[in-house]
């Protein structure tokens, strides 16, 4: 889970992390009004999305204009910004094609930076550790560092029995060359990361930059956090700061089922169960020249409801030409529960287009007469090489799919008597 | 012979008493499995599906001689439950639970390094050595004795690799689902080590997928370690969709590996037979044995 910057810099004050003086702003009359109050004379205004890029972005229909983060010397500059930006999509390299509206701004003192630095924690896969990430060369494009001239990325593996003690993280802090007033500042805010980490369930958070303003003070300008989802029943406090309009309709929905869906732009609605399944079948279908038009994995725990759900979402989407269920059953995932599921979702949202059906492991047998018994009419394959096929063929046989409708309407007809 | 478990261990179930539990252990009985027992905190002294259960893990262990334990446990207690196992010695503890906080999972990691006990999971289908031992939640009858080693990072793709080397008439030897998260027991190098040494595994079938470097782990261990053996590998999410990410810390600390292409790549380079597809995993296999005339 993720949230805004302004939410992730409240958390940061809390933590002992210093962050500049700013304030949320809903409307440009209210973006005003902070920057009044807060008393400085120049301010930053940030687009609040959950994307990186925001400064190099631009908004929807104006190509070369300015991006989601501009700096403003008078209050009436600022407004101006704020209205530029609220209500509008923002599109950055980290939002994808469909950019994300700006329901928020966030208006904060500008300062006077004379020093960026880079500084993250996030778990690393390899060393199954918490690491903090630091480098000299913060605040511009830290992943073309770390390509680039990977020895100036400084890395340092925290083992978990012995937490992040500030000795520890001076001697990974020491190799940015700081003064040493700075470096202990710097090391102190690297021990408050940690204890936030793990005290919050993070599973990223990002300073980029930690800046060294005129005077010598160290400040956050920036600030990314990312949640462990799987952490988030013990954490109340963080599900509470959630923002919904931020997840794409079709995705709230899955999210809210507890499905792992994302929209594609092909024309062969797949879904699986398991991850690694589901994107197997992606990969099968692409193979064969297919496009599938989403990735969609339903838990193998999920119940009957959620199953139905998934179902829907595919039977519901107009791009979706064919449809292939691939399920092998396994554990909890029993394949009569997934043909339940395609039934009930066939109640509600008749289906439309061919569906190719694979079902092993457990339960298939059954799983498939209830579908023959009761079910919409849907094409049976043997393993996963033959579904593929069949699903691909038929997206791309529109003959197939007049005499589909025909046959419909026929069913149709004959039923109406 | 096999890899971690066969007819002879002696398997414990830790939350035997609950719904899942039961249901697991049962089946796992049912596939021939050695079970010897149960933990359920308060409930030591009474029986369960005909088996003794414990209050705790060390009293199974003492009465029993246990030598692995399947974690069936909710996830808000599984990690409790694995450092329980830990802390007792129990030599192979198999954890099926998911959505186990991350960093419950770094710390027991960092347990298990002082210790002599060995993890599967979390997250993960299990492990099974057909006809002998299933600790785990896979179906039992795709599976048939064989000669091939199956090790998967992914849940139910490991059982469409089952399927195809049943299919083929090569059967499996033991097959590892080693679980998906970002952090877990049993890496694919600590598999192919053992598989390399069991003198009834042949070849070996690595399922993995997108994400982390694992892969690229393991085909460095292959290069390293050349066995004879043939291996032959199946990545999942060639086609996947670039995800939405935020930050750039995990770029920064992956340099460049962790896709699909990363991970053929380096899998090829240490002379793995790639499958290119889901589908032609078993086929793949069998044809790198009769390349090397096994």
């Amino acid at each position: 889970m993720n949230i805004h910057e302004y939410q992730a810099k409240r958390l940061f004050t809390e933590h002992g992390i210093p962050v500049p003086t700013g304030a949320v702003a809903a409307s440009a009359q209210q973006a005003a009004e902070v920057a009044r109050a807060s008393g400085a004379q120049r301010w930053v205004v940030k687009a609040q999305i959950y994307a990186g890029g925001r400064g190099d972005g631009h908004f929807a229909g104006r190509e070369t204009g300015a991006g989601g983060i501009r700096f403003a010397d008078s209050l009436a500059q600022l407004e101006r910004d704020a209205a530029d930006m609220l209500g509008n999509t923002l599109l950055t390299e980290q939002t994808g094609p469909g950019g994300r509206e700006v329901e928020h701004v966030y208006v904060e003192e500008a300062c006077e930076v004379e020093r960026e630095l880079y500084l993250s924690m996030l778990v690393d896969r390899e060393t199954s550790r918490v690491t903090l990430i630091a480098s000299a060369r913060g605040g511009i494009d830290i992943e073309k560092v770390a390509v680039d001239s990977p020895s100036a990325i400084h890395k340092l593996a925290i083992d978990p029995r012995d937490g992040l003690h500030e000795a520890a993280a001076r001697s990974c802090i020491a190799k940015l060359r700081l003064e040493p007033g700075q470096e202990a500042e710097a090391a102190r805010i690297a021990v408050a990361l940690y204890g936030m980490f793990t005290e919050l369930d993070a599973s990223l958070i990002e300073i980029n930059p930690l800046a060294i303003v005129r005077g010598g003070q160290m400040l956050a300008l920036d600030a990314v956090i990312a949640f462990d989802d799987n952490a988030l029943y013990r954490h109340e406090e963080i599900r509470a700061l959630r923002d919904e309009a931020e997840l794409r309709v079709g995705e709230l929905a899955a999210s809210h089922h507890g499905l792992n869906y994302i929209k594609l732009d092909g024309n062969i609605g797949c879904v699986a169960s398991g991850a690694g399944m589901a994107m197997a079948t992606v990969d099968a279908v692409c193979l064969l020249g297919g496009k599938p038009a989403n990735f969609l994995d339903v838990p193998p725990d999920a119940p009957v409801d959620r199953i139905k759900d998934a179902c829907k979402l595919l039977l519901a989407d107009p791009d979706v030409q064919s449809i292939l269920v691939n399920v092998f059953g396994g554990g909890i995932m029993r394949c009569d529960h997934f043909a339940d599921g395609i039934l009930l979702a066939n109640r509600e949202v008749p289906l439309k287009v061919p569906m190719v059906v694979r079902l092993s492991g457990t339960n298939a047998t059954l799983g498939r007469q209830r579908l023959r018994d009761s079910g919409p009419d849907v094409v049976f394959a043997g393993d996963l090489a033959e579904a593929a096929r069949q699903a691909v063929s038929a997206a791309s046989d529109t003959r197939l799919l007049e005499r589909k409708s025909w046959w419909r309407r026929t069913q149709q007809l004959l039923q109406r008597g | 012979m096999a890899i971690l478990v066969d007819a002879q261990t002696k398997v414990i179930c830790q939350g035997m008493t609950g719904r899942q539990g039961t249901f697991y252990a049962e089946q796992a009985m049912g596939a021939g499995t050695n079970m010897v027992g149960g933990v359920t905190p308060g409930k030591g002294g009474t029986r369960h599906l005909g088996l003794p259960v414990f209050n705790t893990v060390a009293d199974a262990m003492a009465e029993t001689g246990a030598d692995a334990s399947v974690v069936f446990v909710p996830r808000q207690s599984a990690a409790a439950a694995i450092d329980e196992a830990i802390a007792a010695g129990m030599p192979l503890i198999v954890c099926v639970t998911e959505r186990i906080p991350v960093l419950d999972v770094v710390r027991i990691k960092r347990r298990l390094e002082d210790s002599q006990s060995r993890l599967i999971g979390p997250n993960c289908p299990g492990i099974i050595t057909p006809g002998e031992c299933k600790i785990g939640i896979m179906p039992t009858d795709i599976f048939q004795p064989g000669r091939i080693g199956i090790v998967s990072r992914a849940g139910t793709l490991t059982y469409e690799a089952v399927a195809q080397t049943t299919a083929q008439r090569l059967g499996q030897s033991t097959c590892v689902g080693i679980g998906a998260d970002p952090v877990q027991g049993m890496s694919f190098v600590d598999c192919l080590e053992l598989f390399m040494a069991d003198d009834a595994t042949a070849g070996v079938v690595l399922i993995g997928e997108i994400g982390g470097v694992a892969e690229e782990q393991a085909a460095e261990y292959l290069k390293t370690h050349p066995s004879g053996k043939p291996v032959t590998a199946y990545i999942a999410g060639q086609f996947a969709p670039a995800g939405r990410r935020m930050g750039h810390a995990g770029a920064v600390i992956q340099h460049g590996l962790g896709d699909a292409a990363s991970k053929i790549r380096a899998l090829k380079g240490a002379g793995v037979h790639i499958a290119e597809s889901p589908v032609t995993i078993g086929e793949t296999m069998a044809r790198a044995l009769t390349g090397r005339g096994v």
